[in-house]
């Protein structure tokens, strides 16, 4: 790397002063606002706040509603990433040896990225539509009587769905062009030294693949808390009632529908922390298994 | 006894381009084939087509006397050494070794046993616990050649292994891989595009141009004996002389520039033949003598050992090989080609006559 030597020693405070006042601006200040409000009780009306110290923590902690939400945001998570992340491998592993039309149908992995998420969201409510979705139909037609928006798993999967669908693509790309850049020679070494196509993937490809797979995982982690908000608002209509939801929708719920902004404070110091935690884990102790090369 | 025999292989891609026509040829059990030629002759669709890493479009490959046509890569008894190592990256080099073993359910002692034997063979002893990022070009090669060994194959495939190395590591590597070879008498095919490893390694050469064999032989045959202008060119450097000519039947040759010599051979047809003159077989003298060609020195090469005289004979390009005892002679010098092995090609086709 190329060393630059300054003269003026604020000048290279001043050259990334645009990117930290984003940050600042955009990241740190609204964090330090939400930790500080946390603390507080703000009147409905903006008129003022009282200081009650980790009360919102202790009310939030010990409501069942809350570890409801809790437990049905871990099973939503795990679920989305799997299933987006394996989905997305499936896909790609296939699309790689594709050889005729490889293009075309690359394109049409790739054109639903394009989809911004609440039109993802709004496509997708419309296939679990009760009256013209034909997944409504295709599972009546199997004896299961979907009731989007009533029955609360029958919701959950519907979300569930929509979320991995709108994932698939943004993994399929990354683990394609994963793929493409392993040598060739390497899956010919191993095709002569191993004659089981599924023992090489496991044994020589998805090593080879895991730095890709590990940025995935993370992306995915964060797409399943926080970008899937878009699709869950579609899904239950704006009005969440007994439907499942996720933490990320409880923060809004309460501080923009109920004006608790003090519990919805400290509601998003709690996710903050949980994903900070996950991703030191995943840094820590997922991130040895990756081979970087 | 044949271990690989090719009948009329050959390998045409859907778009319709054919990397080899139907060629035929078989290798004896222990010997060690060479196939050479410029790059797109085919050599490598050859090798990667015994290995199974390509699909044979006609012809029939037998291994060890089974037709192995439709034979898995991994269940031909073949190991290939590769050109850029393939080693793989995420495993030590014990692992890159084991893993074909393991992989045939060999028990752990055994695989064991083999991958130390192999890398004592190697000199890579201390490096099993390595990942290859660590090694360098030489040793990586080494660990490829381990990988190979190890499984204890019915033939070794080597494609152009030896290209990533520079020119002292390679002809070090060169003798390494043939004495192993010797030693473990595991019939192999070896690739390249370099005719030094080609005369200085096989058995056997074939030499191949443009999806073609233009001719097999042992390298001496190869050598004194190519049968076509291509092979006379391709092997050898400086390549060989090739002077165009008219033979006209009266058991002479006339060159450009008025200049005539016995003809080497008596064919029934006349026509335009090229004479082919290998630079080390002209003996240059000082003074002209009877029946010797003038010969324009442009230029000297000193190398050393040997000497080597750039000019031209009738206006064509020649060159001549010689000691380096030999003195440098002032302007002209004479060409004694009457008792020189002299060979003649068909001047269209380049076929030897």
């Amino acid at each position: 790397m190329k060393r630059v030597q300054f003269n003026r020693p604020l000048l290279p405070f001043l050259l990334i002063l645009p990117q930290m006042a984003v940050i600042v601006i955009f990241f740190y200040w609204p964090s330090a606002q939400a930790i500080q409000s946390s603390f507080y009780i703000e009147d409905p009306f903006g008129f003022g706040a009282t200081f009650v110290g980790l009360s919102n923590y202790h009310d939030i902690l010990t409501s069942a509603e809350y570890l409801k939400i809790v437990n049905f945001t871990v099973i939503f998570t795990l679920l989305v990433t799997v299933l987006s992340l394996s989905i997305g491998l499936l896909l790609a592993v296939k699309a790689d040896k594709v050889i005729r039309g490889s293009s075309a149908y690359k394109t049409l992995l790739i054109s639903v990225y394009a989809v911004a998420p609440p039109v993802a969201g709004l496509i997708g409510v419309m296939f679990f539509d009760q009256h013209i979705g034909p997944f409504v139909k295709l599972a009546a037609w199997f004896g299961w009587e979907m009731r989007v928006g009533i029955d609360y798993w029958d919701t959950a999967i519907t979300m569930i769905t929509i979320s991995v669908w709108k994932q698939i693509p943004y993994n399929f790309i990354f683990f394609l062009s994963g793929l493409q850049g392993i040598s060739r020679s390497v899956v010919e070494a191993a095709a002569i030294d191993c004659r089981s196509p599924i023992r090489r993937f496991w044994t020589v490809i998805l090593p080879l693949l895991s730095p890709t797979a590990f940025f995935l995982l993370i992306i995915n982690m964060t797409y399943a808390l926080f970008d899937t908000f878009g699709i869950i608002d579609t899904t239950v209509k704006d009005k969440a009632a007994n439907n499942p939801i996720t933490l990320v929708y409880k923060v809004y719920m309460d501080g923009f529908r109920g004006n608790d902004i003090g519990g919805s404070s400290a509601q998003s110091v709690i996710l903050m922390l949980v994903v900070f935690v996950l991703t030191v884990f995943q840094f820590r102790f997922i991130e040895r298994r990756v081979h970087y090369n | 006894m044949k271990q690989v025999t090719l009948t009329n292989v050959s390998k045409t891609y859907p778009n319709g381009v054919t990397a080899v026509r139907p060629t035929s040829f078989e290798i004896e059990k222990g010997e060690f084939l060479v196939l050479v030629g410029p790059s797109g002759c085919g050599k490598s669709t050859i090798l990667r087509m015994i290995a199974g890493l390509e699909a044979i479009t006609e012809g029939d490959l037998e291994i060890a006397g089974k037709r192995v046509n439709d034979v898995e890569p991994a269940e031909r008894d073949i190991a290939m050494v590769f050109q850029n190592y393939a080693l793989y990256p995420h495993m030590t080099v014990f692992n890159n070794m084991a893993y074909g073993l393991r992989n045939r359910g060999t028990s752990k002692a055994e695989i064991d046993k083999a991958v130390r034997d192999a890398a004592t063979m190697l000199n890579l002893g201390e490096f099993l616990d390595r990942k290859p990022s660590q090694l360098s070009g030489g040793q990586r090669q080494r660990v490829a050649m381990g990988r190979a060994i190890v499984r204890n194959p019915a033939l070794f495939l080597f494609d152009e292994p030896l290209s990533n190395l520079d020119a002292k590591l390679r002809g070090q590597m060169r003798i390494e891989i043939r004495a192993l070879q010797r030693r473990l008498g595991v019939t192999s095919v070896y690739v390249t595009h370099d005719q030094v490893e080609a005369m200085t390694m096989a058995d056997r050469i074939v030499v191949l141009n443009a999806g073609r064999i233009e001719q097999i032989g042992t390298p001496s045959e190869i050598y004194h004996q190519p049968q076509s202008t291509f092979v006379a060119s391709f092997m050898g450097a400086p390549p060989m002389n090739l002077i165009d000519a008219d033979y006209k039947g009266n058991g002479r040759v006339y060159l450009k520039g008025g200049l005539d010599m016995p003809a080497p051979v008596e064919t029934g047809r006349a026509g335009s033949v090229k004479i082919g003159v290998r630079p080390e077989n002209a003996k240059m003298l000082a003074t002209e003598t009877q029946g010797a060609l003038p010969f324009a020195i442009n230029h000297v090469e000193e190398l050393g050992a040997i000497r080597l005289f750039h000019g031209t004979v009738g206006g064509q390009p020649f060159t001549v090989h010689t000691s380096h005892e030999h003195a440098i002679p002032e302007g002209t010098a004479w060409l004694d080609l009457e008792k020189s092995p002299v060979l003649m090609f068909d001047g269209a086709t380049g076929a030897r006559l």
